[in-house]
């Protein structure tokens, strides 16, 4: 290939993966416009809550307890190394608090949530329930995607701090039964060791994840193509660009809350 | 009455419509025939509004579809869509009663339902059926749902899109005498959209020919097997052989 056509072809490439990202900003900025102006739809909100929030609250417990665990275990692995099996509740503490609890939690919602709602919404889509209504007076972003997205910024820092507090209670439970530490020294290390800032990281960066799994899931469902295989790929598709869209946020959540 | 007027819709370079003019009086049932891929539901949605026309105009009681308080304009309408449409997520109830629980037509819960029962019982189902959920119904009792929701809220223009398009011959027939029933009834301006010719003869006054994207003949239902317009002979036929191309 010469290299203007090579040119040519990465000048489109580029062009259109920054087409793609106004598309999902626009439809990201209408759809965070539409919770604050009516009308609203409880009922939708609560059945969103319940989905995102409780039903995940399983699937956050057990991912993060075995996390916390195997955390303790290469933390105290490691720090044997040079002498520093002691600092095992404190970097789990902050490992968990920081890191693992929100990205965790993040990525099983983008696997649960994003999933699920864009495999609905596509489905909605391919079978004509979105222009259903439309033609019944109501507006889909207000009536499917609010909802959703709001719900998920109330419930994933919720999530998320749920999950944190099994996270560690995975640690604290393998370093007290398997590695002998002492049981009120290690909840004591843990409650000194953790600042205000951790916890307020990681709530924030649950409620940036919770709003981008949201997002994902009903922009690629509102964008699906026809039959089982445009639901198929817009399903795949909200789940790869909400676990990466999420791990990039927390790249950037996490120089912005170091840099405090 | 309806009113489009040189209407055009490309998708990339498939040009569906290119130039379709049709007027539906008040009050009348219209059925527009055509083959599969004609642009028939791309007709309906763009008066809708689901579909933005590139070009033309389209006006409802001399109105252009395209201005105006558009939750008053949508209100006008009811729509039974090809499949159902219906909502998975709510009981079959809440399904026909659904412009009802919300919007500018709401009224309380007890009320709306007992008007969806009420037009439940219009299309032929029990009461019993208010609580059950679309996937629980058989195609033909969506097919009722969907027209239940359709007339819930007394439209004044009522559109059907493929009304009989997967059910048996009994059912297209009982579904077609609904339609035409109910827009009698409700003295509704009706647009249909179908390939079933038993339905073009129960439910239409006028009938359009759509091919090629624009409207290739419309009269009454009554001149329609005495057309002369080789289009709507063919079609009638079901010949292989005429101005319509046939892929074998």
């Amino acid at each position: 290939m010469n290299p203007i056509a090579w040119l040519g072809e990465l000048g489109r490439a580029v062009l259109n993966l920054l087409a793609a990202f106004g598309r999902v900003a626009l439809f990201a900025l209408d759809a965070v416009s539409h919770i604050f102006r009516p009308p609203f739809y409880p009922r939708e909100f609560g059945v969103a809550l319940l989905n995102i929030g409780w039903l995940s609250l399983p699937v956050v417990g057990l991912t993060t307890i075995f996390t916390g665990g195997a955390l303790a275990l290469q933390i105290y692995a490691g720090g044997a190394r040079f002498n520093a099996e002691a600092v095992v509740p404190q970097i789990v503490a902050i490992g968990m608090v920081r890191e693992l609890g929100p990205v965790m939690v993040g990525l099983m919602i983008a696997a649960r949530v994003t999933s699920s709602i864009a495999a609905e919404i596509a489905t909605m889509k391919v079978t004509e329930q979105i222009d259903a209504l439309v033609t019944l007076s109501t507006h889909p972003m207000k009536y499917l995607t609010a909802p959703r997205v709001l719900a998920a910024l109330i419930t994933l820092p919720v999530l998320v701090a749920v999950g944190d507090i099994i996270g560690i209670a995975g640690g604290y439970a393998v370093a007290t039964q398997n590695l002998g530490f002492n049981p009120a020294a290690y909840l004591k290390n843990t409650v000194d060791f953790l600042e205000p800032l951790d916890i307020l990281s990681s709530l924030v960066k649950g409620a940036a994840f919770g709003v981008i799994a949201a997002i994902m899931g009903c922009y690629y469902g509102m964008h699906s193509g026809r039959g089982a295989q445009g639901v198929g790929r817009a399903t795949k598709s909200s789940v790869e660009a909400a676990a990466v869209l999420i791990l990039a946020a927390n790249f950037v959540l996490t120089g912005v809350f170091f840099s405090l | 009455m309806i009113r489009l007027e040189n209407v055009h819709k490309a998708f990339g370079d498939n040009h569906v419509l290119r130039g379709v003019n049709l007027e539906i009086p008040t009050g009348t049932s219209m059925v527009i025939i055509g083959g599969s891929g004609t642009g028939k539901s791309v007709a309906l949605k763009c008066i809708l509004g689901l579909i933005k026309p590139d070009s033309g105009k389209i006006y409802v009681d001399g109105q252009d579809a395209e201005t105006g308080d558009r939750d008053a304009f949508l209100a006008r309408f009811g729509m039974l869509f090809q499949g159902g449409a219906l909502f998975d997520s709510l009981p079959v109830w809440q399904n026909v009663a659904f412009r009802l629980l919300r919007g500018s037509l709401k009224r309380p819960a007890h009320e709306a339902r007992e008007i969806a029962i009420d037009k439940l019982r219009r299309v032929g189902l029990r009461a019993n059926v208010a609580d059950l959920y679309p996937s629980e119904l058989s195609g033909g009792m969506q097919k009722r749902v969907g027209l239940a929701r359709a007339i819930a809220a007394d439209p004044e223009i009522i559109f059907f899109d493929e009304p009989t398009t997967g059910l048996d011959p009994i059912m297209s027939g009982v579904i077609n005498d609904l339609i035409r029933e109910i827009v009698t009834e409700m003295g509704a301006t009706a647009m249909t959209i179908t390939h079933d010719m038993s339905s073009v003869r129960a439910i239409a006054d006028n009938v359009a020919m759509l091919h090629d994207g624009v409207i290739q003949w419309t009269g009454p239902v009554s001149q329609m097997d005495s057309s002369g317009d080789p289009y709507v002979e063919q079609f009638i036929s079901g010949n292989a052989e005429g101005p319509i191309e046939a892929v074998r």
